[in-house]
């Protein structure tokens, strides 16, 4: 992936395919480390199942047997000096508080360090390709913070006006550019 | 700045309108957007696709949506078009300005754009 930003949008798609009602997509920044968090209320994975996560061969989808996005995740993080945890709890076997947190750490002044990109783009396909699931954003740099709560537009829209809606798309992607413009 | 009252006043110009929901439309627009659509190009390609077909007018009769792989990753970014009682079409290799061509040529002038199918691509 030439972004970490593809990144997120890659694997935050599991969790949105895992049943999640509520995605967090967390990006944490110091001047030396960059620590992206993704959590989710999903079904969770089992414990044979997430210790396997990792291996190209284990994969959900049916049209081949190859799963690549943890393992780039991984790889990206590790060429850093870096690391990639998983934690995750079965609805079966944790019926109240399930789901998946999946969390890299990087260092940013690595030279094989991906650079982080459009961020923006990919929390907006992300809502345009999910209308209905909550994503709450949180992007935390040495500069001040970026945040998006989909639970809140979805207050102000009241249910006539779904988040997939163009104008509503673009209203996000400017909102997300200024805050972005007034940190940099 | 982009404010919570501007996304208010959103909602109020839609009060009068009927909003679309996701596979109403007449034509359908999948962009693949697995590991391997991602990692390929397909993000711009859906930016451009949405983007594209609000600004043409075209939002009442064109959806525009989001799937897993599709099979043939060799070829991604990879764009299909759905059109009651018509063939379905598979655009390959897609960029940007491609899918600002298939807009124009194909969603909103009716002819496939030949030489990005994936027939013109084997």
């Amino acid at each position: 992936m030439k972004e970490l930003s593809l990144n997120i949008l890659d694997v935050a798609k599991n969790s949105v395919k895992a049943g999640a009602s509520l995605v967090k997509i967390e990006i944490d920044e110091t001047d030396e480390t960059l620590r992206i968090t993704i959590s989710d209320d999903g079904c969770g994975m089992k414990p044979d199942f997430l210790q396997n996560v990792t291996d190209p061969f284990c994969t959900t989808r049916t049209t081949r047997a190859v799963g690549l996005g943890i393992p780039l995740l991984k790889l990206q993080a590790e060429q850093t000096g870096g690391e990639l945890t998983i934690s995750s709890k079965h609805i079966d076997d944790h019926p109240e508080d399930h789901g998946t947190v999946t969390s890299a750490l990087f260092y940013k002044n690595h030279i094989d360090m991906t650079p982080l990109g459009d961020v923006c783009g990919s929390v907006v396909t992300l809502i345009q390709g999910s209308p209905d699931i909550d994503f709450l954003y949180i992007h935390k740099t040495p500069k001040g913070d970026i945040s998006l709560d989909t639970r809140e537009l979805r207050e102000v829209l009241g249910g006539d006006v779904p988040l997939d809606n163009a104008e509503v798309l673009m209203w996000i992607t400017e909102n997300l550019n200024e805050q972005y413009n007034s940190v940099s | 700045m982009k404010s919570l009252a501007e996304l208010a006043a959103i909602r109020e110009r839609m009060k009068d309108r009927v909003v679309l929901r996701e596979g109403q439309g007449d034509i359908r627009v999948v962009v693949g957007m697995a590991t391997c659509g991602i990692a390929a190009g397909a993000r711009p390609v859906l930016s451009a696709f949405v983007e594209g077909v609000a600004n043409a007018g075209l939002s009442d009769k064109v959806t525009v949506t989001q799937t897993g792989c599709i099979g043939i990753c060799q070829y991604e970014p990879v764009v299909e078009v759905f059109e009651a009682g018509k063939e379905k079409v598979t655009y390959v290799k897609m960029t940007a300005d491609k899918a600002k061509e298939v807009i124009e040529k194909h969603l909103k002038g009716g002819s496939p754009v030949a030489e990005y199918t994936i027939g013109s691509n084997q």
